[in-house]
C-alpha cells in the first residue's frame, strides 16, 4: 500500500471509515487515532491515556474492536473502521446510542463513544448477553463517572430492543 | 404527594445526544488558526535553588516561545486563597514537577523533544515527604512552622469525661492519596488580543476561579478577561483548582508568542504533576459506657497537603467537621491539621477530607463495638444524632432525621442478619472468607459556615427569540447533570416543558458568577437560585400586563416574544441571601456548619481469597437520604458512581511515591476498577423533607465517597477477624495484617 513518491518517510494509505472510502498521507507508526482525529476530523474517538489502558479511544476495525491508540497507522491499510461518528443514521440515534441516553450511561461522555463502540462488539457477538457477559465485554473500557451499572443497564436494554420478545 | 410535572422525571440530559453520537467538542477536539501547543518544563527535584537553566545548543530555539518567572506580568502566583503558589518557580523549587518554565511551538513532536533538551541544574535542599516528618521540624519547608492551617472544635467538657468511662478506646486509622483519575486529562486553549485581553477555553469546574487567578498574574481588569469552559470529561474536584495554573501557563505562552497555544497534559505528567486527596492519619481516644454510650473523645485530625496551601484549609475544615460522624458527643475536642510536604499541592477530590476523617470515625466505631462486646449495629443505633441533639460544631439538628429507621431498611434490603449468620458459620472451612459491614455517615451540603454568604452567587434567567428560556449560572457540567436539573428546576418554576429551558455556555462573559462548582452545592443553593430568577421573570411579564395570572406555556412564550419586542431583553437575576438565625462563628468553629446534611447507611459484603488474599467487594447497599430526588437516573448514576470510586479508595489505588513523586503516573500501574471488579451496587433512596434546597434537594454529589472505604474494611474485618487500620489495602497490606495477627 505505500506510495512510490513517498518523502519525509510519509505514505499514502487506503482504508474506509463509516462505510467511505479515505485515502490519507501518513507516516508509517502514526498512531491510528492521530490520523481519525487530526487527518480526518473524526474527533468522537478520545484519547484517555495513550497506552491501550482506557478503551476511550476504542474503534472497530473489520468488526474487532481495537485501541486505535496502539494501532499504528499502516496496519489499518485497507481496513473497514467504524467510529462513533458511524453509528447513527442521520438523525436516528442507533439502539445503542439511545440506550445510552435514556439509562444514563453517558455521565461526562468522554468515554462513552469507546463504550459504545465495546458494547457494539459485544452486542454483535452474543445477541442475549448475561450480566457477566456484559461485565467482562466492557472491561477493556475505564468509565470513572457511572460505576457501570447504568452502563450495564444501557446495554442490556439496547440488547433487548435489537430481539423483540 | 407532589404536584411537579418535571421534578423528580429522568428527563433525557441536555447534553447527552452529543455524547453519544460524538459530536460533544473537548478541548483537545478544538483548533485555531495559527496555535501553538504549549509544554512545561519542570522540577527533577524535591527541593532545592535552580542555579542554571541551559538550552541545547543543538536546537534551534529562536522557533519557541519560551517563558519564566520574569515573563509574568502581573504577580506570579496562582491566586486562591494564600497566594503563596507561584505560577512558575523563580530560583527555587518545592516539590517534584513544579513548573520552571514554558515552551511553544507548532509542532506538538518537536515540542516534546525540545522539553528534554533543557537541563536545569539545581542546588538540592533536604526534603520532607511525611506527616511525621513534617511535624518534627527538622526542615521548615513552608511558614515558621511547615503547618497550613489548624482548627479546634470543642464542646462540653472532654477532661471530665476519662473517669465516667467503662472504657476508653483508642486508635489510629490512615489513608493514602487518591487520583481522581478523570478520562479526559486536564486542558486549555488560550489566546492573547491587545484590546480584548486574554480568552482561556478549558476544562474545568470553576470559571471564575481561573477568572481570578489571570487577573492577577496577568495584572488585567475584569473584562479583559473571559474563561470559557468547554464539554469537561469529568472532575471530580480535579478540575477545581488545578485549571487556574495551566490556564496562566497558556496565557503567558499566548502573551508571549502572540499566537492561540494549546496545552493538553498526558496521561503522565496529570497524573504526576497535578493534584490528589490528601493523605490523612486520624487519631481517636474515645470514652465509653457499658452500654457502648459514647460520652465523649479527642480527635486529631492531620492531613498532608503538599508544598503549598492551596486548597488545604477548606478540605481541613470539611474533614474536621465530619469527624464526628453521624453521632452525638456530649463532649469532643477535634484537633484539626494540614501540614506541609515536599510533593506536589493536594487539592479538592469528591469528599473534601470527610471520606479520610470518616473512614476513621466508621473503622473506630467498629473497634468500639469490640471493645464493649456488641455488634456494630448497636454501637451506631445507641449513638446516632437525633432531631434536637447538637453535632460537634452544636448545629441542632432540625431535619426529621431518623438513622434508626435508615439502618432497620438497610440491613434489610441488604439482608445483612442472614448473611452474618451464614458467613460465621461456613468461614470456618475453606479459603474464601465472607464478610459485612457498615458504614453510617453524613455530607454536609454546600459551602462550609459562611462560606455561601462570602461567596453571595448570582443566577441569572433570560427570556429567547423562540419564547423559551435560557439559564444563565457559571455552574459547570462535568458529568453530574448540572445543566439537566438547572434546566428541570428552570421548567418547573416557569411552568414550562423541559425542552423550552436551555442553559448558556459557562462563559464569564455571559454569565453571571453563581459559585464554584464543588461542595455538592449546585441542585441546592444554585438550584433554589435559579427558580428565583425564574419566578421573577413571571413577575416582570405580569408586572407588564403581558401574561396573565393563570397561563398556558404558550401565553407565557407569547409573553416572553412580547416582551421581547418591546424591551430588547427579558432577564431575571437572584442573588444568594442567607437564612435568617443562622449562625456560625468562624474564630471558634461553632455553628451551623451546614444548611443541611445528606444522611447515608452503607453495606459492603466483601470476600477474600486466603490464597491470593485479595479481598472483592461481592456486594454493595447504599442507601441514602437526600431530600427530594429531582432525577432518579441522575442520582443513581451520582451514587453508583461515587461508591465505585470509593471502592478504588479501599482497595486498589495507591499512589506508590518517591521522594514526593508519584511512581506509578500511569493507567497500568495505578489501577481503578474495572467493570468486571465491581459487585451490584444497589442504591436506595429515603425521601424527607428539607426546606432548603430547589424543591426539597440537598447535595448529593459527594456523599458516595465518604461510606465504601469503612464499610469495606469493617467487611473484611469481620471476615477475617483481624484489625484494618489504613487504606488501600491491596492484597499485600491484607497479607501482612493477617501474618502479624499470627505471629501474636
Amino acid at each position: 500500500m505505500t506510495d512510490s513518491s513517498e518523502h519525509q518517510g510519509q505514505c499514502e494509505i487506503s482504508f474506509t471509515v463509516n462505510g467511505e472510502a479515505k485515502t490519507v498521507r501518513v507516516y508509517a507508526m502514526e498512531r491510528l487515532l492521530d490520523v481519525l482525529r487530526l487527518e480526518l476530523g473524526l474527533t468522537g474517538t478520545k484519547e484517555g491515556c495513550g497506552e491501550g489502558e482506557c478503551g476511550s479511544c476504542s474503534v472497530l476495525m473489520n468488526g474487532g474492536l481495537v485501541n486505535s491508540c496502539l494501532i499504528p497507522a499502516l496496519q489499518a491499510a485497507g481496513s473497514n473502521l467504524t467510529t462513533i461518528e458511524g453509528l447513527a443514521e442521520g438523525p436516528q440515534l442507533s439502539a445503542l446510542q439511545a440506550a445510552f441516553l435514556e439509562c444514563g450511561g453517558a455521565q461526562c461522555g468522554i468515554c462513552t463513544p469507546g463504550m459504545i463502540l465495546a458494547s457494539r462488539q459485544l452486542l454483535d457477538k452474543k445477541t442475549d448477553p448475561t450480566l457477566d457477559d456484559i461485565r467482562e465485554g466492557l472491561s477493556g473500557n475505564l468509565c470513572r463517572c457511572t460505576g457501570y451499572m447504568q452502563i450495564f443497564d444501557a446495554v442490556a436494554e439496547a440488547a433487548r430492543r435489537r430481539n423483540p420478545a | 404527594m407532589t404536584e411537579e410535572q418535571i421534578i423528580g422525571q429522568s428527563v433525557p440530559r441536555k447534553e447527552g445526544r452529543d455524547k453519544v453520537t460524538g459530536a460533544a467538542r473537548y478541548i483537545d477536539d478544538m483548533t485555531m488558526p495559527g496555535m501553538l501547543y504549549g509544554a512545561t518544563v519542570r522540577s527533577q527535584i524535591s527541593r532545592g535553588t535552580i542555579k542554571n537553566i541551559a538550552f541545547d545548543p543543538q536546537f534551534d530555539w529562536s522557533e519557541f516561545a519560551i517563558v519564566t518567572a520574569k515573563d509574568i506580568p502581573g504577580k506570579n502566583c496562582v491566586a486562591l486563597i494564600g497566594d503563596d503558589q507561584p505560577c512558575l518557580a523563580d530560583g527555587r523549587v518545592n516539590h517534584p514537577e513544579e513548573p520552571i518554565l514554558l515552551l511553544a511551538h507548532s509542532d506538538p513532536h518537536f515540542l516534546r523533544m525540545a522539553v528534554d533538551a533543557v537541563s536545569i541544574e539545581y542546588d538540592r535542599l533536604p526534603a520532607i515527604f511525611t506527616l511525621e516528618e513534617s511535624e518534627e521540624r527538622s526542615q521548615i519547608i513552608w511558614g515558621t512552622d511547615n503547618t497550613f492551617k489548624t482548627f479546634l472544635i470543642a464542646k462540653g467538657d472532654v477532661d471530665q469525661i476519662w473517669e465516667k468511662a467503662d472504657y476508653i478506646v483508642e486508635g489510629e486509622y490512615t489513608t493514602g492519596a487518591q487520583e481522581q483519575l478523570y478520562i479526559e486529562n486536564n486542558g486549555v486553549i488560550a489566546s492573547f488580543h491587545d484590546q480584548h485581553g486574554i480568552t482561556v477555553w478549558g476544562s474545568l469546574q470553576c470559571p471564575y476561579y481561573v477568572h481570578k487567578a489571570l487577573m492577577t498574574l496577568c495584572n488585567l481588569p475584569a473584562e479583559k478577561v473571559r474563561v470559557v469552559q468547554v464539554e469537561t470529561g469529568g472532575a471530580f474536584g480535579g478540575k477545581e483548582d488545578y485549571p487556574s495554573m495551566i490556564a496562566a501557563h497558556a496565557a503567558l505562552l499566548a502573551i508571549k508568542s502572540g499566537q492561540p497555544v494549546k496545552i493538553v497534559y498526558d496521561r503522565m505528567e496529570d497524573m504526576t504533576a497535578t493534584t490528589k486527596r490528601h493523605p490523612s492519619r486520624t487519631r481517636h481516644r474515645t470514652a465509653v459506657t457499658k452500654d457502648g454510650k459514647i460520652l465523649g473523645g479527642e480527635i486529631d485530625f492531620t492531613i498532608d497537603g503538599g508544598a503549598y496551601s492551596t486548597l488545604s484549609s477548606v478540605v481541613l475544615s470539611r474533614g474536621t467537621i465530619h469527624a464526628g460522624g453521624s453521632y452525638d458527643w456530649p463532649s469532643v475536642r477535634i484537633r484539626g491539621k494540614a501540614v506541609a510536604t515536599n510533593a506536589p499541592p493536594h487539592g479538592a477530590f469528591r469528599g473534601f477530607g470527610a471520606p479520610q476523617s470518616l473512614f476513621a470515625m466508621e473503622r473506630h466505631m467498629d473497634r468500639i463495638a469490640q471493645v464493649v462486646g456488641i455488634s456494630p449495629v448497636e454501637i451506631r443505633r445507641r449513638n446516632f444524632l437525633k432531631p434536637g441533639d447538637r453535632t460537634t460544631t452544636e448545629q441542632t439538628i432540625r431535619e426529621e432525621i431518623d438513622l434508626g429507621k435508615l439502618l432497620d431498611r438497610a440491613l434489610v434490603v441488604s439482608d445483612y442478619h442472614a448473611k452474618k449468620a451464614r458467613f460465621s458459620r461456613e468461614n470456618e472451612v475453606g479459603t474464601i472468607k465472607k464478610g459485612v459491614g457498615i458504614a453510617a455517615f453524613l455530607h454536609g451540603a454546600g459551602f462550609t459556615g459562611s462560606g455561601e454568604r462570602y461567596l453571595a452567587s448570582v443566577v441569572g434567567v433570560e427570556g429567547c427569540a423562540d419564547g423559551g428560556m435560557r439559564v444563565l449560572v457559571s455552574s459547570t457540567e462535568f458529568g453530574q447533570g448540572t445543566n439537566t436539573v438547572l434546566c428541570q428546576i428552570a421548567a418547573e418554576a416557569l411552568g414550562l416543558p423541559y425542552e423550552d429551558v436551555r442553559i448558556a455556555p459557562a462563559d464569564t462573559k455571559r454569565v453571571p458568577n453563581s459559585g464554584p462548582t464543588v461542595a455538592s452545592r449546585t441542585a441546592m443553593v444554585v438550584g433554589s437560585l435559579v427558580r428565583s430568577a425564574c419566578l421573577g421573570i413571571k413577575q416582570t411579564l405580569m408586572a407588564s400586563g403581558m401574561l396573565p395570572k393563570s397561563h398556558s406555556p404558550e401565553q407565557l412564550r407569547a409573553a416572553c416574544k412580547a416582551y421581547l419586542a418591546a424591551h430588547g431583553e427579558l432577564r431575571s437575576f437572584a442573588r444568594y441571601e442567607a437564612p435568617e438565625g443562622v449562625f456560625w462563628d468562624d474564630q471558634k468553629y461553632r455553628g451551623e456548619a451546614y444548611a443541611c446534611f445528606a444522611w447515608a447507611i452503607y453495606v459492603a459484603e466483601v470476600a477474600v481469597d486466603l490464597t491470593t488474599y485479595r479481598a472483592s467487594v461481592e456486594d454493595f447497599v447504599a442507601l441514602q437520604e437526600i431530600g427530594r430526588v429531582l432525577h432518579p437516573i441522575l442520582a443513581k448514576g451520582q451514587i453508583a458512581g461515587g461508591v465505585a470510586q470509593g471502592i478504588g479508595f479501599a482497595l486498589y489505588e495507591k499512589v506508590a511515591w518517591k521522594n514526593g513523586r508519584m511512581q506509578n503516573g500511569q493507567m497500568t500501574n495505578y489501577i481503578m476498577p474495572t467493570s468486571a471488579d465491581l459487585p451490584p451496587i444497589r442504591v436506595f433512596f429515603e425521601e424527607m423533607g428539607n426546606v432548603h434546597g430547589a424543591y426539597g434537594a440537598k447535595g448529593i454529589g459527594e456523599l458516595p465517597i465518604d461510606g465504601p472505604a469503612p464499610a469495606i474494611v469493617n467487611a473484611i474485618g469481620d471476615a477475617l477477624g483481624t484489625h484494618f487500620a489504613s487504606i488501600p489495602l491491596l492484597p499485600e497490606d491484607i497479607f501482612e495484617a493477617v501474618a502479624a495477627d499470627r505471629e501474636q
